[in-house]
Formats: C-alpha cells, sequence, structure tokens
C-alpha cells in the first residue's frame, strides 16, 4: 500500500515541480522573449509565416480571432474527414482497411478536431496507419495547440494586453512547446520499448494450438503516443488505449504519460502569473486545484484500494479493485491515471473507468463536470479564470463597489458570457442528450448495465464529449456496426461541439471585452483576488456551482450505486 | 426694501445641527402602507407584471401548472397511487407557490409604497398654482402652472406659491424653502449671484416681487424626476442589477434543464417521481430569494437617498457613489466652516496679550462679520471689556479699498485691524513707526496657513490676530473612514500652497491643489479619471458646471445655480457637501445588500438538495443523504417550499433597509458578510428546514 501512495506522491511532485520552468518558458513564448530553440526556429517560422501569407504583427479581436480558429478548424475537418472517407485507396495502409461508416468518420473527425479524441471506433481494426499518423496525428498537434492559442489569448485579454494573432500563436505552440517535447518523448518511449513501425501486423502462431495464428497489431505507436498523451489528446492507436502494452508497456512509459498529459495544463497557471505579473496570485490557483486534485486522488486511490465489499466478502479479505486494470500498473497508478486523465481533458485511458468503484466514477464525473481541475489544453487554465470572474462578480458586491478582476470591471457583457460559459454550455451539452438517450433505454442507448450504473455511463459518455475529454466509461454500443452506433455518433457530435466552439467564441469574446476595458487602480475598497481568502471563496463557487447543476445525476448515478454496493446489492 | 437688509447680513445658511436632525423632510406619511402593500402584492399577480421578473415568473408558471394538477393529478401522465392524496399535496404545493410569488409581489410593494409615501409628500409642493406669466408686451397673465413652459417668465408676489424651477432675473425677495429642505429660516434670493438666483418650484416667497425665468418644463423639474424614481414607476434597471439578472436568469435556466431532464432519468433507475414534485424541487432551486427581494433592493436604495434629501436624477447615479475612487471637495464650505475665527492674540512690541485682546475688541465691536464676532467672543473670553461708550463711539466698516475696519472711539482715537500691509500704511500715515516684530508675527501666522490680522490703536500696533480656518467637527473621522474603504479625497482651495497645506493636515484630506481656478476642478478630475478613477464633487456655482458634468456623480447644492443642477446628477436640497460622504455609503451599500442576498440565495440551495433529492428518491436507495432526518418526502418538500417562501418575507426588512455598511476594507468586509451570507446560507436553511419539518403536522 505505502508503495502505491508513494507512487503517485511522486508523481504529482515531479509536475508541480515543473510547472514554474515550464510554465515560465511557455510564457516567454507567447511573450515573444528569446527562447533556447530560437536559432533553429526563428528561420523555420519565418518560412511558415512566408508560406502562408501570416502578418505576424497583425493584432486579431476577438472576434477575429475566433473567426480565425472556426475557418482553419472547418478547412482541417473537411481533409481528415476526405483522408479517412478514402482510406481504402491511399496509402499507409498495410492492412487493406476500407473506409468506415459516414457517421464514425464525421464522429471521429470532429472528436479529433475538437481535441477530444472520443473513439467510437476500434484504432488497429478501423484506421489505417495514413489515416491515424496523417488524419489523426496532425489532429492531435493542431487541436492541442488550438487549445493554447485560446488559453493564451484569453490571459493576454485579461492581462490587458492584445489578443495577439491565432495563426502565429498556433505555429508558435506547435514549433515551441509541442514539437520539440515529442520529439524527445517519443524517442524516449521507443527507447522503453513503444513499437514505431510502417510495418504491418505480425501474425504468429497461437501458443495453445501452433495450428492457428494470431494477428498482433502493431504500428507508428511512439510518436503518436506522446503528443496523445501531451496535447490532452487521448486517442489510442490501439482501441483499449493506454493499457495496451505496445501502447503503454512498463510503469516508467506510463509515468511519462502521466506527467506528459498534465504537465502543459499544470504550468499554464503559472504562465498566467508570469503574464499577470502575479506569481502570488498563481500559486494561490494553482494551490486551489492542487488540493481538489489531491482530494479527488485521494477518494479514487480509496475506492480502488479498499476493493468490491462484494467481491472481498467471496475473497474473505479486502483486495484491491483490479477488475478492468493492468497489473503492471495496479490501483495506484490506475487510479492515479484515471483522475489526471478525466481532470485534464486527455481521455487516455490506462484501465476500464467503468470498472472503477463508485467513488472513483463518482470523482471521474466530477472532473468531466468541473473541467478546471487542471483542465484542458489552455482552455483549462482560461475556464478556471471565468469561474474567476463569476466568483468576483458574485462575492464582489459584496464589498459595495462594482466587482472587478485585474482592475476591469465586471459588467453584463462579462456576466452574460462567463455565466453562459460556465453554468449553461455543460447542462445543455450533457444532460439534454442524456436524458434523451435514458428516455429510449432500448432504442438509443444499448447501455450494457441497467441501473444507476447505466445512468453513468450516457452521461459519462455526453460529459466526456462535452468537456472535450475523450474518454469512455464504455459498456455502451456506441460503435458502428451497432444498431445503436448511429445515435450515438451524432448525438455526442453534438456535445462534443457546443462543448469545443460555444466556449471558445465567449472565452474569446469575454478576454476582448476585458481587454477594452480602463483599468481602474487598485485600493483598499478593490476587492483583492490574490488573497487566500479569496481563493477559498472561488473553491467554494466552483464546487457550488459545479454541485447544484450535477448533484441530482450524481446522486442518481454513482451516489445510488455506492449505496447500493454498500448494501450488498 | 428693508427686508432684503435684514437678510443681507444673514450669514450664508450654514448646514448646521447634528446630522440625524436634518434627515427629516419631507415627512412621509406611512400609515396604511401595508394594507395597500397586501392589496397591490395581489394586484401584481397579472402575469404582465410578473413577466418582467424571469424568476418570479417561472414560479408564477409552475402555480399554474402544480393548480391543473391539483384538479387532475394525472394530467400529465398517470401518477402511480403510493396511497397518498395526490389532490392534496398538489395543492398544497399549489398554495405555498401562491404564496411565494405573493411575498415577492409584497416586498415590491412595500418598497414601492414607502416611495410613494416619500412622493405624495414631494407631490404636496408641487400642488397646482395660478403663476403670472409675463407676456412680450410686458402685461400679465394668469396661467396654470402646468401650462407654463421653459423660458417663459413669470412674476411673483410675497405670499404666492414658486410655480415652477427657475432662475430669479429680477427683484431680490425671501423665499421660505422649508416644504422641500425643512430648514425654517428664509433664503434670500436675487438676480445674478450664482448661489441665490435659483429658486425650486414649490416654494414661497415671502417678500417683495421676483421675476422668475422658468428653466423647466410640467414634470421635468427636479422634483417630478425624484417622484418618479422613488415611485418606482420610471425606475430603470442599473447596469448593475442588470448584470445580476443576468445571472439569475442563467442560473434558473440551468435549473430548468436540470429538472426537466431529471424525470427521464429517475425513470431510468425506477424512481419515478410526479411534475409537482419536480416544479416544487425547480421553484426551491431556482434563486426566487434574490430574484423577489432584487427590485425591492433597488427601490429602497434610491428611497435612502431621497430620505437624505437628496434628489438623484438616476439609479445608475446612485450606484456609481459606491464606485467612487476619488472626491473633490472645495474647502470653503464643505471642509472649512466657511467663516475663519479668531485663535489667538499674538503680541508684539512689548505688549501683554491681554492689552491686544483690549485692543482687538475696541477694534471689533461694531464688526458684525463671522470674523468680527468671533474676535469679539475670543477678546471676552480673555477678559477684555469694552472700555468706551458704544453710542458715542463709531465704527468703519470693511471695504475693499482700505481693507480695515475699526471703531472711531469717543475720545477721537482709532482703532483698526485688518490686513498688514493695510494697517502699517494706516500706522505710518499717523506717523507711528514699525517693528520687525510685526513681520516675524505675520510670517509666523501665515506658516501655520492662518490669515494675520494686525491691530492697532492710533499709531501703534499692537499685535496680531490669528484667524483660523475651522475645520467642521467629525469631518477628520469621515475622511478616515472613506481611506479605509479606499476613496482617496482632494480638497481644492484658493488659498496659498501654505494654507491649504494646514488645512489639509488638519482635515485630513489625502491631496490638496492650492490657488485652485475652477479650471483646476475639472482638470483634476480628468486627470484621476484618465487612471480609471470614478470621481465625485459637489458644486454650486456656474461655473463648476463643466466639471459636475464631467464627474462620474456631480451633487449640486439646491442652493447653487441652474446650470450647476442641470449639469448635476444629483442635487442636494440641503445644500450640505459633505453629504456627498453619506451617498459615498448609500451607493456601497446598495451593491452590498444585492450581493449578500444574492449570495444567501445560491447558498439555501445545498440544503434544499440534501432535503429533497434523497427523500424523493428513495426509492434509488439514496435515502441515508437525508442528513436532515425529514419525516418524508411530502414533508420535506413542503417544508423546503415553505422555507424558500417565508425567507422572501424575512427578508424583507433587510433589503428595504439594506446591510449594515460599516468602513472596512474590502477584505475585511469580504470576510465578514461571506461568512453572515455564504457560510450563514449554507448553515441557516438546514436548521430552518428541520424546524419546519418538526412543526409540520405531515407524516
Amino acid at each position: 500500500m505505502f508503495q502505491g501512495w508513494l507512487q503517485i506522491a511522486l508523481t504529482i511532485a515531479l509536475f508541480v515541480a515543473l510547472a514554474p520552468t515550464f510554465g515560465g518558458y511557455m510564457a516567454r513564448v507567447y511573450l515573444g522573449h528569446k527562447t533556447l530553440l530560437d536559432p533553429v526556429l526563428v528561420p523555420v517560422e519565418r518560412i511558415l509565416y512566408s508560406l502562408t501569407g501570416t502578418e505576424t504583427k497583425e493584432e486579431m479581436t476577438g472576434w477575429k480571432y475566433a473567426r480565425a480558429i472556426l475557418y482553419s478548424n472547418v478547412a482541417m475537418a473537411l481533409l481528415i474527414f476526405f483522408l479517412i472517407m478514402n482510406q481504402g485507396w491511399l496509402p499507409l495502409n498495410p492492412t487493406g482497411l476500407g473506409a468506415p461508416t459516414w457517421d464514425t468518420a464525421l464522429h471521429t473527425t470532429i472528436s479529433f478536431i475538437t481535441n477530444t479524441n472520443q473513439q467510437h471506433y476500434s484504432g488497429e481494426t478501423t484506421l489505417s496507419y495514413g489515416s491515424q499518423m496523417l488524419g489523426l496525428g496532425y489532429h492531435m498537434f493542431t487541436s492541442a495547440a488550438t487549445g493554447l492559442a485560446v488559453g493564451i489569448a484569453f490571459i493576454r485579454g485579461l492581462t490587458g494586453r492584445p489578443l495577439g494573432n491565432f495563426y502565429v500563436d498556433l505555429i508558435r505552440s506547435i514549433t515551441r512547446i509541442l514539437l520539440p517535447i515529442s520529439i524527445v518523448g517519443a524517442v524516449a518511449l521507443i527507447l522503453l520499448g513503444v513499437p514505431e513501425t510502417l510495418a504491418g501486423p505480425v501474425v504468429v502462431p497461437t501458443l495453445e494450438n501452433p495450428a492457428l495464428s494470431q494477428a498482433i497489431a502493431r504500428g507508428p505507436v511512439a510518436h503518436f503516443e506522446i503528443i496523445k498523451q501531451l496535447g490532452e489528446n487521448g486517442g489510442g492507436f490501439f482501441a483499449i488505449n493506454s493499457a495496451h502494452p505496445f501502447e503503454n508497456p512498463n510503469p516508467a512509459t506510463n509515468l511519462i504519460q502521466i506527467v506528459g498529459m498534465v504537465v502543459i495544463p499544470s504550468a499554464f497557471i503559472y504562465t498566467y502569473g508570469v503574464f499577470a505579473n502575479s506569481r502570488r496570485q498563481a500559486w494561490l490557483i494553482y494551490s486551489m486545484v492542487l488540493a481538489i486534485y489531491l482530494l479527488f486522488v485521494t477518494l479514487t486511490a480509496i475506492g480502488e484500494y479498499q476493493g468490491n465489499p462484494a467481491v472481498n466478502s467471496l475473497l474473505g479479505s479486502v483486495q484491491p479493485n483490479l477488475e478492468g486494470k493492468e497489473v503492471r500498473f495496479g490501483w495506484a497508478q490506475s487510479a492515479l491515471f484515471a483522475t489526471t486523465t478525466t481532470g485534464t481533458m486527455c481521455g487516455a485511458v490506462n484501465s476500464l473507468h467503468d470498472s472503477f468503484m463508485p467513488l472513483g466514477g463518482f470523482v471521474l464525473l466530477s472532473n468531466l463536470f468541473l473541467q478546471i481541475i487542471w483542465g484542458g489544453q489552455g482552455t483549462g487554465t482560461a475556464y478556471l479564470f471565468a469561474y474567476l470572474i463569476l466568483a468576483v462578480f458574485v462575492t464582489g458586491l459584496m464589498v459595495g463597489r462594482t466587482p472587478e478582476f485585474l482592475g476591469r470591471k465586471i459588467e453584463k457583457r462579462e456576466v452574460v458570457l462567463a455565466s453562459f460559459l460556465i453554468l449553461l454550455v455543460h447542462p445543455i451539452a450533457i444532460l439534454i442528450p442524456g436524458a434523451i438517450s435514458l428516455a429510449f433505454p432500448e432504442t438509443l442507448s444499448g447501455i450494457s448495465n441497467p441501473g444507476f450504473h447505466g445512468l453513468s455511463q450516457v452521461i459519462y459518455e455526453y460529459a466526456s464529449a462535452a468537456a472535450n475529454n475523450g474518454s469512455g466509461f464504455e459498456g455502451l454500443a456506441d460503435s458502428q456496426p451497432a444498431s445503436t452506433g448511429l445515435w450515438w455518433n451524432l448525438s455526442t457530435c453534438f456535445s462534443l461541439l457546443c462543448g469545443r466552439y460555444i466556449p471558445i467564441i465567449a472565452l474569446l469574446l469575454l478576454a476582448d471585452s476585458l481587454s477594452r476595458k480602463q483599468p481602474v487602480p487598485m485600493t483598499v475598497g478593490t476587492l483583492r483576488t490574490d488573497t487566500f481568502l479569496f481563493t477559498g471563496v472561488t473553491a467554494g463557487v466552483v464546487l457550488i456551482l459545479g454541485a447544484l447543476t450535477f448533484f441530482p445525476v450524481l446522486a442518481l448515478g454513482p451516489i445510488a450505486e455506492a449505496f447500493q454496493i454498500a448494501k450488498g446489492g | 426694501m428693508e427686508s432684503s437688509n435684514q437678510f443681507s447680513s444673514t450669514p450664508p445658511r450654514a448646514p448646521g445641527g447634528p446630522r440625524e436632525s436634518r434627515r427629516h423632510t419631507p415627512k412621509a406619511d406611512m400609515s396604511g402602507l401595508y394594507q395597500r402593500a397586501v392589496k397591490e402584492a395581489f394586484i401584481k399577480l397579472d402575469p404582465r407584471i410578473t413577466v418582467k421578473n424571469p424568476v418570479m415568473f417561472i414560479v408564477w408558471v409552475g402555480t399554474i401548472v402544480t393548480a391543473l394538477v391539483t384538479f387532475n393529478p394525472n394530467l400529465f401522465g398517470n401518477v402511480p397511487d403510493t396511497g397518498l392524496n395526490q389532490q392534496i399535496f398538489n395543492g398544497l404545493i399549489t398554495f405555498i407557490l401562491f404564496f411565494t410569488l405573493v411575498f415577492a409581489n409584497f416586498a415590491e410593494a412595500v418598497a414601492e409604497g414607502r416611495g410613494k409615501a416619500q412622493a405624495d409628500s414631494l407631490r404636496a409642493t408641487r400642488s397646482d398654482t395660478v403663476a403670472r406669466k409675463m407676456l412680450p408686451d410686458g402685461s400679465v397673465q394668469e396661467v396654470s402652472s402646468t401650462d407654463l413652459r421653459r423660458g417663459d417668465q413669470v412674476k411673483v408676489i410675497a405670499g404666492d406659491m414658486i410655480p415652477s424651477d427657475g432662475d430669479v432675473i429680477q427683484g431680490i425677495g425671501s423665499v421660505d424653502e422649508s416644504a422641500i429642505t425643512g430648514e425654517s429660516a428664509p433664503v434670500l434670493k436675487q438676480p445674478g449671484t450664482d448661489i441665490a438666483s435659483s429658486v425650486t418650484g414649490g416654494t414661497r416667497l415671502l417678500s417683495d416681487e421676483l421675476v422668475i425665468r422658468i428653466t423647466s418644463d410640467p414634470g421635468k423639474g427636479f422634483i417630478d424626476r425624484m417622484i418618479a424614481l422613488v415611485e418606482g414607476a420610471e425606475r430603470s434597471k442599473t447596469p448593475n442589477e442588470i448584470a445580476l439578472t443576468v445571472l439569475l436568469v442563467v442560473l434558473t435556466q440551468v435549473f430548468l434543464i436540470v429538472i426537466a431532464t431529471m424525470s427521464p432519468l429517475a425513470n431510468y433507475v425506477q424512481s419515478p417521481t410526479t411534475i409537482a414534485i419536480l416544479i416544487a424541487l425547480l421553484v426551491a432551486l431556482i434563486p426566487t430569494t434574490i430574484g423577489g427581494l432584487l427590485s425591492a433592493i433597488g427601490i429602497a436604495g434610491m428611497d435612502r437617498v431621497a430620505q437624505f434629501n437628496v434628489i438623484a436624477t438616476s439609479g445608475r447615479a446612485v450606484e456609481a457613489c459606491g464606485d467612487i475612487n476619488t472626491l473633490v471637495l472645495d474647502k470653503t464650505g464643505t471642509i472649512t466652516l466657511g467663516n475663519r475665527l479668531a485663535s489667538q492674540f499674538i503680541p508684539i512690541n512689548g505688549y501683554s496679550e491681554q492689552a491686544v485682546a483690549q485692543a482687538a475688541l475696541a477694534a471689533s465691536v461694531f464688526d458684525e462679520t463671522p470674523e468680527g464676532r468671533s474676535i469679539v467672543r475670543l477678546a471676552e473670553e480673555m477678559g477684555a471689556t469694552v472700555d468706551f461708550d458704544r453710542n458715542a463711539a463709531e465704527g468703519v466698516e470693511f471695504s475693499a479699498r482700505t481693507r480695515m475696519s475699526g471703531t472711531n472711539l469717543p475720545d477721537g482715537g482709532e482703532a483698526r485691524k485688518g490686513a498688514v500691509d493695510a494697517v502699517k500704511g494706516f500706522v505710518r500715515s499717523r506717523g507711528g513707526t514699525l517693528s520687525a516684530d510685526l513681520d516675524a508675527a505675520y510670517e509666523r501666522v501665515s506658516r501655520l496657513g492662518g490669515t494675520p490680522l494686525a491691530v492697532c490703536r492710533n499709531s501703534e500696533v499692537y499685535g496680531i490676530i490669528y484667524l483660523k480656518d475651522i475645520v467642521k467637527p467629525g469631518l477628520r473621522e469621515r475622511f478616515d473612514q472613506l481611506r479605509r474603504m479606499g476613496v482617496r479625497t482632494i480638497m481644492l482651495t484658493g488659498d496659498n500652497r501654505i494654507t491649504a497645506s494646514v488645512i489639509a493636515e488638519e482635515a485630513g484630506v489625502d491631496d490638496f491643489i492650492a490657488e485652485a481656478t475652477p479650471e483646476d476642478k475639472i482638470d483634476v478630475i480628468r486627470r484621476e479619471q484618465a487612471q480609471g478613477k470614478l470621481v465625485a464633487m459637489t458644486g454650486d456655482g456656474t461655473n463648476d458646471a463643466p466639471a459636475l458634468a464631467q464627474a462620474n456623480v456631480g451633487v449640486a447644492m439646491n442652493s447653487g445655480t441652474q446650470a450647476a443642477k442641470e449639469a448635476a446628477n444629483m442635487v442636494d436640497l440641503d445644500s450640505d457637501p459633505t453629504k456627498l460622504i453619506d451617498l459615498v455609503a448609500i451607493g456601497k451599500q446598495l451593491l452590498i445588500t444585492r450581493g449578500a442576498l444574492t449570495t444567501f440565495s445560491i447558498a439555501n440551495d445545498i440544503a434544499k438538495y440534501f432535503a429533497i433529492i434523497p427523500t424523493i428518491f428513495a426509492a434509488a436507495g439514496i435515502g441515508s443523504l437525508n442528513v436532515m432526518g425529514l419525516k418524508s418526502p411530502q414533508s420535506a418538500i413542503i417544508s423546503a417550499l415553505i422555507y424558500n417562501a417565508l425567507i422572501i418575507l424575512a427578508l424583507i426588512p433587510l433589503a428595504l433597509k439594506g446591510v449594515e455598511f460599516r468602513p472596512l476594507t474590502a477584505n475585511q468586509l469580504l470576510q465578514r458578510n461571506i461568512l453572515i451570507y455564504g457560510v450563514g446560507g449554507v448553515i441557516a436553511p438546514f436548521i430552518a428546514i428541520k424546524l419546519i419539518d418538526l412543526i409540520l403536522p405531515i407524516s
């Protein structure tokens, strides 16, 4: 037991220790300061700018920035959709896979363009190497970079700067942050045993009956794997994702994967501190997120460590819950991975979330609902500050002034955008399709477990889509050719798009509106947001607003299930 | 024009007396307020009125639906028979929802009623009077005051009511303004002077005749605007109120989605529920507490301003008061009493202090100015006596040319006091000699910021009278309070730097501008605004008008000119510039009250969830979450709803009175209010709902 907790503690300590250095580096990148790789990258970027005709000096307004994102995303989506639908005759298809159904291709396209990577297919049997590398792999970089661009534009606006230029931010995010780390990380993964090959599956005779043969899927996995984690994409090369021994063969690769998915969102809070010139506030907010994260990790880990009472009573002893887990990771690394992947909107999985104890299910769902326990690439930090703005508005009135954040008044427009963003998008994208699916359990959802667990499965699927996480609770017949596949593909597309683009537009407009405000000087009459008190208040607002919206589904899902199991049901 | 002389020597009406005694008129008639409000609360159930408040409109719709399922519980699908009489239960829910609406309406009605009472007493001053309109040909025509238009000229004769707001363009007369200000002393009005040329409709001319140019169309005067505001009739929502409404509407929508999607979820886990229960849960969750009280808070805020005898032209201006960062205050009349008073006698040339006092008294016995009287008072305190026959002596009045005043004594002697240079000249002309002592004393007083007056008798200079600006009592503490709230004060004065710095130090202002011109006033406002600060100022003169318009909150004195009043967004009927400080507190209190009740309302939801969800989904096995141990689902729902309705009623006094405001820093305020309304808002309903559940005779 001690070893498990130690693994958890050391992993967390590692990424927390990386935050200031890496966050500071990202700040330098986006502030346009000199960085180590300048001699190599400046010429490369210059070529890219001139090729694409990007006017690097052009500052974009919120709308313009948002439009640039929408146009480029639509263009990239068309490309990937074309690629997948035509993979049958395109090269790099050693297994000769044909085109999937149109709705699977559409769902996959939207899922990858939105940085969600929700997968209603099995990678190794549905997509060619070409589709995986050129289609999905490409989007893993661009969708992650889009998120980072939105995050940094939001921080710029919040701190009174012009929002910047989307194309420049997109390119710099890739060349300065995602690509260099991915190259190093991919080499490390190869060294640790992850395959990287264009050769087709290996066919070997089975051990039990040498007359029978078995195809072992492989492929260009290592380079795909690192950006899958780093970019918080989460879409596995293989169906079972990071539980697959070729994706995540050992505890060392598992460590790289966990740190990989959390390092950017965690360090991004520090990047904010540099931009706002308030490292104090950055650390306070960081601590708030870390505290909730630690609580969540602990809850999940306790649930898994104590195991299932029903199984324990059969065994006659208390054993960790290892159903749906890889033995090489055990309860601790599985619990840590699951909490981190749902919190960071990565969505990669190294164990089956469906098999977690209700306590874990509760935490994983809560992570998806809150979206800020580290949160998505760039957007997570932006959400965090949107929450802060709401907290400032609600509690700031109580000091008798028009609430202001970083000296900028929070008025109608900001409240409209922030409250819509934080409070309304999620219920629309999760509860409405969830309720429809549950209203027609036979025809629409194809749930494997009836009752409370089935409710959790359905809500989880939409929450994962809306939060752009992509992990699955699984247990749903959500893939073609199941009869319910079409419904799942299309209804989750709705959640994916709602959960991605409405918040992006709202965040950019919010940033734009804040950046145009004349800052009000700080006085003792100003509510300070960089205090322990206010950070505590924000945590309360986050939990209460989150709880108010999702308490009923949590009560009818994991909470009810927990009571049921406790009763011995 | 005898009567006018009597007034011309009266000093300008100083805002005197303790602050409390000035919160007086117009005394509003509050009798029957609650009966009327109860009636009004039912009238407001009209959906055309309710629809303006989105949160309460949802309750309204919910009440209709629960009423329908009271008559036919199976209207929206069959309700499983649980042995419970659905009709009685649904009827009970309908009944409580109905009263939730009535209570919210009642809150608004009470606030409006209080405003109306306030307005009525203002309106009483507006009674239709006959005005003597002067036609271009010089003749006079009697018209109704409501027919007067801006630019008309009217003649007002002693005993007449002044028909409308205007400027005096001819004549001098004394006006009784007690109807508006409550101040019984009549005020002198005459043309040309900044201060005294404007008159307000509804006040009465006591003496002489005035010709007045009307400056406002009927129904557009200050009083009319205030009436409209306090009645709530023309109340447009303030920016902050709109922002808060947005949040409340979004929260309401969230809960609508949560409740609308709950039915399939509940059915799926085989724990179905009824529409009446879902509506009950919805109403319990949406922010009805703040939604029901929001407009009452706003109206009550305006009412508080009115009770302070300040006329605000918009709610926005009142709200802006809370945001003020900088107060720009004139020294004279605002920070100091307006007159310099004698505070010390400084002897020179070997005279004793007593001798100076004696000479000063001799030079001042006929001086009726406040300065002169203060010299007499100080001298008499020091035991000086008049050592000549007053009746035989003759007073010499101050003139701009001589810059001295004094007394020609019966024995032919001359006692004088005045500007040091002037007295020097006088002494020289009488053959006296001057010593360096005089200059030394002069400089000492100047350095202290005082005004030195030299005193001489015949050719001998006795010493210097130290006239000092007197800072109004209690101001220093108020400036301290403002500083603690983060409001900076800047004093403007025409005095030189040294004098200004001494007063600034004594009054405890944060900054001052000496030798200021009216242009400096607008410059300092612009400079502060350029840094993003909100500035408030007071003014009364025509040359203050641009600055009043520039300031975020400009408060004109009622005694000021029409131009100043037009430019300002508030007019103080008492002409008390220090009221600005109270306005800051009123503005803050308004925002705090809104914030506190919003926080309370949202925090309450936790307990309501814990009361209702576990009990109605007991079939899902989550009964253990019923931490309050409520008796049954029915009792839990009814208890939560009763709490929900009663809390509106219970908080009406707080909404009307406003959350108590203390001059603390923002962090201290947050700490305090989060504790009371946030943490308190989480805990209070747990206790209250449990108690109601215990009392309820429902099993």
